[in-house]
Order: C-alpha cells, then sequence, then structure tokens
C-alpha cells in the first residue's frame, strides 16, 4: 500500500513538473541544465525525483505525500554532493501579503528540516520565502492556489548554501 | 499688507502668511465621524490672476476643486450658476447673491508671479453666518510647486470646515506593478496623493513589496529580493541610493515600519522558519529582538506617540491582532471577531488601528478602537489589503486586487464612516500604498 501511493505520487509529480521554471511554472524544457535521461542532472532532479511538495490550506505540515517525494530529494542530494539547494516557499493568495511571507518561510522551513533529517547537511540547504509573490498558477480558484501552496527545492552548484 | 507679506515669505520654499488679522467663526461645520451623506454645497470662485497666467490660475482652481470634491464632504457649485462673479480679491462679498444660489461656503482666490515664484492667496466666507471663517492666508512657492499651493488651500478650507487637519499636501509611496500574475515586474514609485506627479524611485526587472515612507519623506524602507532573498533596504527619496539593513545570517526580513521619530526601523526577521519582531537603528546597528514565539509575529506599526506596537500573530491558532509594550513585553489580544485579521496600522490620532480581514472568503478593510471595540467594516471584495492611513487619520487607502488569470492590483480610498471608497490613479496597476504625512 505504502509502495503503491508512492508510485503515484511520484506520477504525479511528474505531471506536475514536466517543463518548469525554477518557480514552477511552464518553460521550454531546457529551462534546467541538463536531460532527464541523465541521473545527476537538475533536470532529471526536477521532472524525476519531483522537485516540489505541497501544502493544505494555512498549514506547514508535511504530508505523505511530500514526505515520500523529500525522501527522494535526499537521497538524490546524497547522491550528488556538487549541488546545494534554495528551497523556496510559497502561498496561495488568499492571505495578507506579510503573513504569506512568514507562511512560505515556514513551508520552506519544514522541507529543509526534513531533509536534514534524511541526512542531507544543514549548510547545503537555505530557504527563501516568496509569499503569494510566485504563483505557479494564476486562476483564482482551489484548482490553482492548491498547486500554489508549495515549497520548491532549486538546485545550485559551487555556492555556500 | 502685501510688501510686508512677501517680505516675510522670501525665504521660505513654501510660504505661509496671514492676510487679515480677523478671524471669525461661523457655524460653518462638517462633522466627518457622523457619516456625510449629502456633501456641502460650496462655491469656489475661479482665482483671480493678478499678473499670472490665466491657465495656471484656472489649474490652481481645479485642483482646489477636486480636492474639496473628491473628499467627498463638497459638492462645488457651478460657476455658471453664480450670480455676482468675483471680479476682485478685496471686494466685499456681497453674501445675499451667494445665499441665493444656496452656497454654504464661498472660496475666493488669486494667483500673482513674481520671477519664478508663485503666490496664492485665498478666503473663506462662512455665507450663512455673512463672516470669513479664519484669516485670509497666502501660500507661495517655486513654480512647479503649483499643485502643492492648491492642495495647501484645499487643506486650510477643508480644516476650517471640519475641524481635522487636512490630507491633499502629502505624497504616496507605493509598488507599481506589470508583468503577467505568475512574473510580476514590481518597481517602488511615488506620487502625490491624488495621482499626480508619479516618480520612480527603483529600477524595473525587480522585487519589492510594502514600502514605508518617513515623516519627512526623506526615507524609503521597502522589502527588496535584490539579494536574492527578502531583505529589508532603505532608499534615499533625494539620490535614489539604496542600503540594505544589517541582517543575521541564513535569515530573512521584510514588513518594516518607521517608528514616529524616524530613528527606529520595526520589522519581521524569519528564521528557521519562525517569524518574529524586532527593531533595529536606522542608521544601522544591533537589533533587539522584540517577541520570542514559535507563532508567525509579523506586520508591526507603532502607536504615534511611539510607546506601543501593534501587530498580527496566529499564536492563538488564527491570525489576529496583539499590542504590546514598543520594547515587547506582554502582549493583550484586540481582535476577537470572527475571521483572521492582519496588516494593523495605528492611526496617525492614535485612536484607530486600520486592519485588513479575512472572513468567509472575503477580505475587509476595517477599523477598530485601540481596545478593539467598535470594530467597522469599510470594504468587501475578493481581495482587500494592507490600509494606509491619510494624514488626518480619517481615510485609508489600500490594495484591492480583482480575481482570476487577468487579476490586478489598483490603489483605493475609502473614508473612516465607510462613505466615498474610489480608485486612486495610477499609470498602471498599483500595490501596497505608503501616505506621507503632512508635507511642510
Amino acid at each position: 500500500m505504502y509502495r503503491l501511493s508512492t508510485l503515484i505520487i511520484l506520477c504525479a509529480g511528474l505531471a506536475l513538473s514536466a517543463c518548469t521554471d525554477r518557480f514552477g511554472g511552464a518553460v521550454p524544457a531546457d529551462g534546467v541544465a541538463g536531460s532527464n535521461a541523465d541521473p545527476s542532472s537538475p533536470a532529471y532532479f526536477q521532472q524525476s525525483v519531483g522537485d516540489r511538495v505541497l501544502f493544505a490550506v494555512d498549514e506547514s505540515t508535511l504530508n505523505a505525500a511530500a514526505r515520500a517525494t523529500l525522501t527522494e530529494q535526499a537521497k538524490w542530494l546524497q547522491a550528488n554532493q556538487m549541488f546545494t539547494a534554495v528551497i523556496e516557499g510559497h502561498a496561495d493568495e488568499q492571505g495578507t501579503r506579510e503573513y504569506n511571507l512568514a507562511l512560505g518561510a515556514r513551508r520552506a522551513s519544514a522541507a529543509r528540516e526534513f531533509l536534514i533529517s534524511q541526512g542531507v547537511a544543514s549548510s547545503r540547504l537555505r530557504v527563501l520565502t516568496y509569499g503569494k509573490e510566485r504563483p505557479l498558477e494564476v486562476c483564482s480558484t482551489e484548482v490553482c492556489y492548491s498547486n500554489n501552496r508549495r515549497a520548491v527545492t532549486v538546485l545550485a552548484t559551487g555556492v555556500g548554501a | 499688507m502685501t510688501t510686508r507679506l512677501l517680505l516675510a515669505l522670501a525665504a521660505c520654499l513654501l510660504g505661509i502668511a496671514p492676510i487679515s488679522a480677523v478671524a471669525q467663526n461661523g457655524p460653518l461645520r462638517i462633522e466627518i465621524t457622523e457619516g456625510v451623506i449629502e456633501p456641502l454645497p460650496i462655491a469656489i470662485a475661479p482665482f483671480l490672476t493678478e499678473g499670472a497666467a490665466q491657465s495656471l490660475a484656472d489649474d490652481i482652481t481645479a485642483v482646489i476643486k477636486a480636492d474639496l470634491e473628491g473628499s467627498g464632504l463638497f459638492r462645488a457649485i457651478s460657476p455658471n450658476s453664480f450670480i455676482s462673479p468675483i471680479t476682485s480679491f478685496d471686494s466685499p462679498v456681497q453674501y445675499a447673491d451667494w445665499k441665493a444660489i444656496n452656497a454654504q461656503g464661498l472660496v475666493t482666490g488669486a494667483v500673482s508671479v513674481t520671477g519664478d515664484r508663485i503666490t496664492v492667496k485665498f478666503r473663506l466666507f462662512d455665507v450663512f453666518s455673512e463672516a470669513a471663517l479664519g484669516d485670509g492666508l497666502q501660500f507661495s512657492g517655486s513654480g512647479d510647486s503649483w499643485r502643492r499651493l492648491a492642495h495647501k488651500v484645499a487643506d486650510q478650507v477643508y480644516s476650517r470646515i471640519t475641524g481635522e487637519g487636512g490630507y491633499f499636501d502629502s505624497r504616496v509611496v507605493f509598488v507599481s506593478e506589470t508583468g503577467p500574475k505568475d512574473a510580476r515586474d514590481k518597481r517602488l514609485a511615488v506620487m502625490d496623493y491624488d495621482g499626480a506627479n508619479v516618480a520612480y524611485l527603483t529600477g524595473a526587472g525587480t522585487l519589492v513589496l510594502a514600502p514605508r515612507i518617513s515623516r519627512d519623506g526623506g526615507q524609503v524602507l521597502f522589502t527588496s529580493y535584490d539579494s536574492g532573498f527578502p531583505r529589508i533596504t532603505i532608499l534615499d527619496t533625494g539620490t535614489l541610493q539604496t542600503r540594505a539593513l544589517e541582517n543575521q545570517p541564513d535569515s530573512m526580513t521584510f514588513s518594516p515600519r518607521f517608528s514616529p521619530n524616524g530613528s527606529t526601523v520595526l520589522f519581521s526577521l524569519s528564521q528557521g522558519g519562525n517569524t518574529d519582531l524586532y527593531s533595529m537603528p536606522v542608521s544601522g546597528g544591533a537589533s533587539t529582538r522584540l517577541t520570542q514565539a514559535p507563532s508567525i509575529e509579523t506586520a508591526p506599526s507603532y502607536s504615534p506617540d511611539g510607546g506601543q506596537i501593534v501587530f498580527e500573530s496566529d499564536r492563538s491558532g488564527s491570525q489576529q491582532l496583539y499590542i504590546m509594550p514598543a520594547n515587547g513585553g506582554e502582549a493583550r489580544r484586540i481582535s476577537f471577531g470572527p475571521g483572521r485579521y492582519g496588516s494593523p496600522v495605528w492611526s496617525p490620532r492614535g485612536d484607530l488601528i486600520a486592519f485588513t480581514k479575512q472572513n468567509q472568503g472575503r477580505f475587509h478593510i476595517g477599523v477598530m478602537r485601540t481596545d478593539g471595540s467598535e470594530e467597522r467594516l469599510l470594504t468587501a471584495s475578493f481581495l482587500d489589503e494592507g490600509p494606509t492611513w491619510a494624514p488626518n487619520g480619517r481615510v485609508v487607502m489600500f490594495t484591492r486586487e480583482t480575481a482570476g488569470a487577468g487579476g490586478a492590483p489598483a490603489l483605493y480610498s475609502v473614508d473612516i464612516t465607510g462613505r466615498n471608497l474610489k480608485p486612486v490613479p495610477t499609470p498602471g496597476a498599483a500595490s501596497d500604498p505608503a501616505w506621507s504625512p503632512l508635507l511642510d
């Protein structure tokens, strides 16, 4: 059962994250370095591992799907030590600007803490909040909001986190 | 008299001087707090020219009329219905002719030019008391300050009739937005309160949030993403030079607010996922932590005397408003109605807190007394947020954003009675207004 749900989540993550930019928006497939065929490439991390987790309204708790994705992210980061990451926390537009900045920071930090718990060195992970400033989808209904409440792990190389 | 006035004003950028020494108070009066339903009819006589271009006098009259009518408290009677047009600033007023057209008040004025300096003088009359309401006054300034001179006249008229301070000679710093909703370009801009004289303070291609303007208008605090992370930055409005405030490692700072004397910045600092309130000198130096809680503490605002701070926190489980001493310490909750409360701002008069409220899928701008009583919602829409007070504490401006993919923010203002809701003109989409105090 657990394996099955993980598989479903990974597939869902794959569908969501194909061809996305650093905020998770649609861009040409070359928006991230490397080929999805190369398991050590950022493209593979983004599209096959899954670079984001989603949150419930006004929540920063990681659900089972989020923990599964982050577990895979941690494995990948451990196998690809040249990468550091900035974890971007986002909120949907149903909140005030300042509160959403704080909420995005909470979400990004929840993802970071989980990655650290899986063995990733804290020095490789930094958090960033965008609040509601960079929605992934622009409609004003829950269909979009549910994808905007997210923490996205953005890879970088050669820069101290 | 004129010579004496000019001498007194010679050294001033924007001079101010009385014209007559006789002050009389009549019953011409509007009580704003009672909620003005019917605007007061007044006659604004086209300002005369005493050597100035007629177009300048007409422009000044138009700004005064727009200010007063825009307040929602006045209705300017068409000059076409005037029985006895004003032909000389010093001629006696024929009160019967103004009573006949039901003008409650009469504003007369004249504009003169000496070199590069414009002088605008005016008088206000209470028609039914047949008396001047306050002294005649004149203001002078450089040629490009004519709008400010007009605003100052309108502020005087507003103030004498309402008993409240004016708010027209003021500026608003805001965020100018362009681009699609998922990649908004945001830059700082400043304009007169009525949307005139827009100037940009930061370049394009940036993300900046929630500016605040200092009491003297010389500095703007805002949140900048220039470093890749949200960080409080201070801008000199004269030189446009910016400086990021000192930061603790691995932290993000946002939601800044000046102390009333302008020397301290109050802000939110987020570290390890936890957001608390801090203060530090605007000039730089060590920060002081004011709250220590695992909850979100943000959107702080000082009381006018600098002694207290109103802020929002979700320590109770949802966003609510709290007041604590300016140096931290025990906070008392002041919001208890249904829904969530955020972005509180203390009125410059000290009597009210303006806030954003979210309830049942709608956003509201509201006001409450500082003990949380007499909550009054002024607006309702898909998304209203971020109130800022007019200098006189009687009007708030805020951001209203429309829904959907094509949704965009705009600036609106509304009286504290909930009346006179109207858009504030901006060149394009705009958000996060911060209203300056009255200019000197």
